[in-house]
């Protein structure tokens, strides 16, 4: 087995490519140094030099207007200078490969990559080419993982529950197309929480998904008896109707959070979600917009956490 | 020219012969009299052996000659010590007429270093549709017909293709894949592409294709030889059929008996094989199966893909890994692991394939073609890019070192290929 190709030689933090194979100091300094820069975000002069002098780009291979918008306001509020690269719709459509469009705009003084792929994998291609100097940090690669959003539901949930120690989170829905739940998941079993569920049908987890730490269940009312955390899944529309599920409607009678099913849970439960929500299909307007939810505080955490990870990567 | 092999340790897996001695080739054919030899190979401390056949090794002649070339290729195998070879139907266009695999063999005729023996397409372009014409083709010099890596989804078409084969006793090749099951995955489905963010391909894709062909050999009574096997209950299964008396035999690809889904690593783009490097467990039935013989033989599977299409993320990466020159070092890998006599482990890469083949080398008998290798056991070499032959230069291996290496090559009694 190779080494892990996010740390380098001295067990430091190079690239942040996946949760999975990260020691459990290393998650809670990015955590710890999110909490230090959510002041930052308050202020009125939300801005701190670490970054000065140093070009970022971000390299979406595929379309998202949240994440990378949300990388661009860290970076910004890093100081750093701040390039948008939608290669969706350029290079790739031209025929230039992955690896050409990378060392082209290594060419133009990069120092921090930030790389969204349909592919499950590409951040590590990518991160086995650039220069020693260079940094890639994954914001999603195919099914694979989506670590910053790892990284900020972690946060959310070290703010509203604090000891990890105790906990019992319920993720639920599609698993098998979800990197968010792949990366939450070894977040949470590398930070000790005793008990993570994952529901859903079957058609939607993936095989043998226990290995990774996770308890099943099918059904949903009895996944979430006693949850202190519950964390929806986006189900994607070109999966509602086909092989893997008949229905949205079906989906949302046996899968959906509604007020009723969230009784189940602890009554101080937070229900969490990593948007874009289907309202009506995976979540109930009452509980996206009720006193449990904690989706739009997921949101702000998440770029103190995305200035954490780019702060950290570049200073090692 | 007549030609003495002097003081080797000489193998011949099909006799169990594996003592110390003189082997003369005279008129391109082992010899049993001791003749005046106007060449000697001095072979003390190496090993002569029967050249290796190759079941499965892609040429990428005709349509791929940006991959690599039949030149390349045919050096490759005989750096590898492979002289004869069966080369899949997968070129572009497919081998699916008369006239390409003529082409095909005068081209490699020409070249005089390994024996190339096609395996024609079983319908035409591969489409699973029509059947080609079998019998044309099996008089321009195919062996057999194949699908290669593209599974026939249609039963009725996979059923009268067997029966038509077998109105003529022709054999069939197939690779057990269900199309539907195994549709858009690049990986086992098992615990490292759920790991991995990998589209998967369960073991079912095998073995539900594998007991389909199985009832249509029992209907038809077609000579069927399953190609790159790849898991357990795919063992058991051939193992219950071969007990059965069904005329059916077996191969695995090298890479499988070594590497399983463990070796995919950090996203490694060389472990994207077709069939997939399935679980440990899997792998382990495999080089147990190829042990008591319900796998009949080893092949290269022998993919050379250019370096563009493996830096590519792992599920856009194109399958297959480069495999002439490292069947041998595999195959005494693997046998060493297994603690198997030599002539064991060279049986499944010599004797039985030609058993397969119904050609008259893989042994080393007075009368035998005189295709042989000498090679050292013992010597280890590193696989680098530089090293190999072959035009592909993907491998797993890269950067390993195994033991085996080739010292000379002789096809038809003529050195093909010589190195200290």
């Amino acid at each position: 087995m190779q080494r892990n190709p996010q740390l380098n030689a001295s067990g430091e933090l190079q690239h942040l490519l996946s949760i999975e194979g990260l020691p459990r100091e290393i998650l809670l300094q990015i955590l710890d140094t999110a909490e230090s820069f959510a002041g930052v975000t308050e202020r009125e002069v939300k801005k701190v030099p670490l970054l000065r002098g140093k070009s970022v780009f971000n390299l979406f291979f595929e379309a998202s207007t949240r994440t990378r918008t949300t990388f661009e306001i860290a970076a910004k509020r890093l100081s750093a200078d701040v390039i948008n690269l939608n290669i969706a719709v350029s290079s790739q459509s031209k025929g230039e490969s992955l690896l050409d469009t990378v060392a082209n705009l290594s060419a133009m003084q990069a120092d921090l990559f930030v790389v969204r792929h349909a592919s499950s994998g590409a951040p590590y291609l990518i991160a086995r080419h650039v220069k020693p100097h260079e940094h890639v940090i994954n914001a999603g690669d195919g099914r694979h993982a989506h670590p910053t959003q790892g990284l900020l539901d972690l946060y959310t949930i070290r703010h509203y529950k604090q000891d990890f120690s105790r906990l019992t989170v319920a993720i639920v829905g599609d698993l098998l197309h979800s990197r968010v739940a792949r990366s939450l998941i070894h977040g949470l079993t590398t930070l000790g929480v005793p008990e993570v569920r994952a529901i859903g049908p079957q058609t939607l987890l993936p095989a043998g998904v226990e290995s990774l730490g996770v308890r099943v269940f099918h059904d949903m009312r009895s996944g979430l008896r006693d949850c202190d955390v519950v964390v929806m899944l986006r189900l994607q529309s070109e999966r509602m109707n086909g092989a893997l599920l008949p229905s949205a409607q079906e989906f949302f009678k046996h899968y959906g959070l509604t007020a009723e099913k969230l009784a189940l849970a602890r009554p101080d439960a937070i229900v969490m979600h990593p948007g874009p929500m289907n309202r009506g299909v995976e979540i109930d307007s009452s509980v996206a917009d009720g006193p449990h939810s904690v989706i739009l505080p997921q949101v702000t955490f998440g770029i103190a956490v995305r200035m954490a990870v780019m702060s950290i990567v570049a200073g090692n | 020219m007549d030609l003495l092999i002097r003081g080797g340790r000489v193998i011949d897996p099909a006799s169990g012969r594996d003592e110390v001695g003189d082997v003369f080739v005279s008129e391109g054919k082992i010899s049993e009299k001791k003749i005046k030899a106007e060449k000697t190979i001095d072979a003390k401390g190496l090993v002569v052996a029967p050249g290796l056949i190759d079941l499965a090794a892609r040429l990428r002649e005709p349509g791929y000659e940006y991959k690599a070339t039949l030149e390349s290729e045919m050096d490759a195998a005989v750096a590898g010590g492979v002289t004869s070879l069966a080369c899949p139907p997968d070129t572009d266009p497919p081998l699916d007429e008369p006239g390409l695999v003529d082409m095909l063999r005068r081209r490699a005729k020409a070249l005089s270093r390994a024996r190339v023996y096609p395996v024609g397409a079983l319908t035409v372009k591969l489409a699973g549709e029509r059947l080609t014409e079998m019998a044309e083709l099996a008089e321009a010099g195919c062996v057999a017909f194949s699908q290669a890596n593209a599974p026939l989804a249609d039963t009725q078409v996979l059923w009268r293709a067997l029966q038509y084969a077998a109105t003529f006793g022709f054999a069939v090749w197939l690779r057990a894949e269900d199309r539907w099951l195994g549709r858009d995955g690049v990986a086992h489905d098992g615990e490292v592409a759920t790991r991995l963010g990998l589209p998967g391909i369960p073991s079912f894709a095998e073995t539900i294709a594998l007991a389909t062909l199985l009832q249509l050999v029992r209907a038809t009574g077609t000579r069927l030889h399953l190609c790159r096997l790849s898991t357990a209950v795919g063992v058991d299964m051939v193992r219950a059929a071969k007990k059965e008396g069904l005329p059916v035999s077996c191969d695995v690809g090298i890479h499988h008996v070594h590497l399983s889904e463990m070796d995919l690593g950090y996203f490694d783009a060389h472990c994207r094989l077709e069939p997939p490097l399935r679980s440990q467990r899997d792998r382990d039935a495999l080089a147990a199966g190829l042990a008591d013989g319900t796998i009949d033989c080893a092949v290269s599977d022998h993919t050379p893909v250019d370096e563009d299409q493996k830096q590519l993320p792992f599920a856009e990466a194109e399958p297959g890994a480069t495999g002439l020159e490292l069947l041998l070092p595999l195959a005494l890998k693997w046998g060493e692991e297994r603690k198997l006599p030599l002539a064991a482990a060279l049986a499944r890469v010599t004797s039985e394939p030609a058993r397969i083949l119904g050609v008259p080398s893989g042994r080393i008998q007075p009368g035998a073609p005189a295709d042989l290798v000498v090679f050292d056991p013992q010597l280890l070499f590193r696989v680098v890019p530089e090293a190999l032959r072959s035009q592909g230069k993907n491998s797993p291996y890269l950067g390993y070192e195994l033991a085996g290496r080739v010292r000379a090559t002789l096809v038809a009694g003529n050195v093909v290929f010589e190195q200290p």
